[in-house]
């Protein structure tokens, strides 16, 4: 928030908050450290656990398998704690390109993607991507074919989404670890796809 | 629990009503028909919860897809384009 050097009093949202949480000090149930911790964790927190998710699922078919079936049994089966998170991931393929919306607020599996950009959360992303999501991925840099069927999934309720992307081809024998370097946070939302980097150009002696 | 009365596959209308409130379904999506394509479970109905209620009995919750054609006049992209959006089962039309 930008400080302007005028005093403002706070919302009521914000009151309701700083209320609760003296309380909460004052009674013993959390400490400040706990909480600044906590939010020091969540804002650290990057996606990923997404790509280790996606690069795990490249390399064992039965993962990918289970990870299509339970998304939330997936993400527990490679060790990440997730509470209360429902997830649904979707599967990029040669005809199928999915992408990701909460045209409501911003629900965004943070626990597996950190916090979400803030793009996600305005409106103009949330109107326009359910209803010219091609043109709305064009502006993202990412042209979808005319043939390929484009799935747009709104995260209204209580389902959490993330995206399976292709992985790239030229990736033959890449490591886990190297694999899932290449997924991006924009690519587990649908908004980009999986690239290798750039060879630095070679100059023709 | 309320009861699950559709499967995958069934062809659901969304109802087209404007209740005041926490409604999770979204007024673009209201009043339009697809197919459902899962069932995701039961979950407190948002717009009870919402009003400090327990929001009990659960109501099921489908992924329903919709085709992108049917729900925005001119809409530009393949026919084959699709929106999938969870709807509660009681803002299914009977």
């Amino acid at each position: 928030m930008k400080d302007s050097g005028r005093y403002e009093p706070y919302s009521y949202f914000q009151l309701m908050e700083v209320s609760l949480r003296e309380l909460l000090v004052e009674k013993g149930v959390v400490t400040e450290d706990a909480i600044a911790g906590a939010m020091a964790a969540m804002r650290a927190r990057g996606p990923e656990r997404g790509a280790a998710m996606v690069a795990h699922a490249w390399l064992d078919p039965a993962y990918k398998a289970r990870m299509l079936a339970n998304g939330t049994a997936a993400a527990e089966e490679l060790g990440f704690e997730v509470p209360g998170l429902r997830l649904i991931v979707v599967e990029n393929a040669p005809g199928t390109h999915n992408v990701i919306v909460c045209t409501l607020c911003s629900c965004y599996p943070r626990m597996l993607l950190g916090m979400p950009p803030e793009w996600y959360k305005s409106r103009p992303y949330r109107s326009r991507v359910v209803r010219e999501p091609r043109k709305v991925l064009g502006e993202f840099g990412l042209k979808v074919a005319a043939k390929v069927r484009i799935r747009v999934h709104d995260s209204n309720a209580d389902m959490r989404y993330m995206v399976l992307p292709m992985r790239p081809a030229g990736t033959d024998g890449w490591s886990e670890e190297r694999l899932a370097s290449l997924v991006t946070r924009d690519s587990l939302i649908g908004v980009a796809v999986p690239v290798l980097p750039k060879k630095p150009k070679t100059r023709k002696s | 629990m309320a009861d699950a009365r559709y499967r995958t596959g069934d062809s659901v209308r969304v109802r087209k009503a404007a209740p005041l409130g926490h409604v999770r379904t979204p007024f673009y999506i209201r009043g339009h028909a697809g197919v459902v394509e899962r069932v995701c479970g039961a979950f407190p109905n948002p717009e009870e919860l919402a009003q400090q209620r327990d929001g009990l009995p659960a109501q099921p919750l489908y992924r329903v897809r919709f085709r992108q054609k049917d729900v925005w006049p001119g809409y530009r992209g393949s026919a084959a384009d699709v929106i999938e959006i969870e709807i509660f089962q009681h803002w299914i039309e009977e």
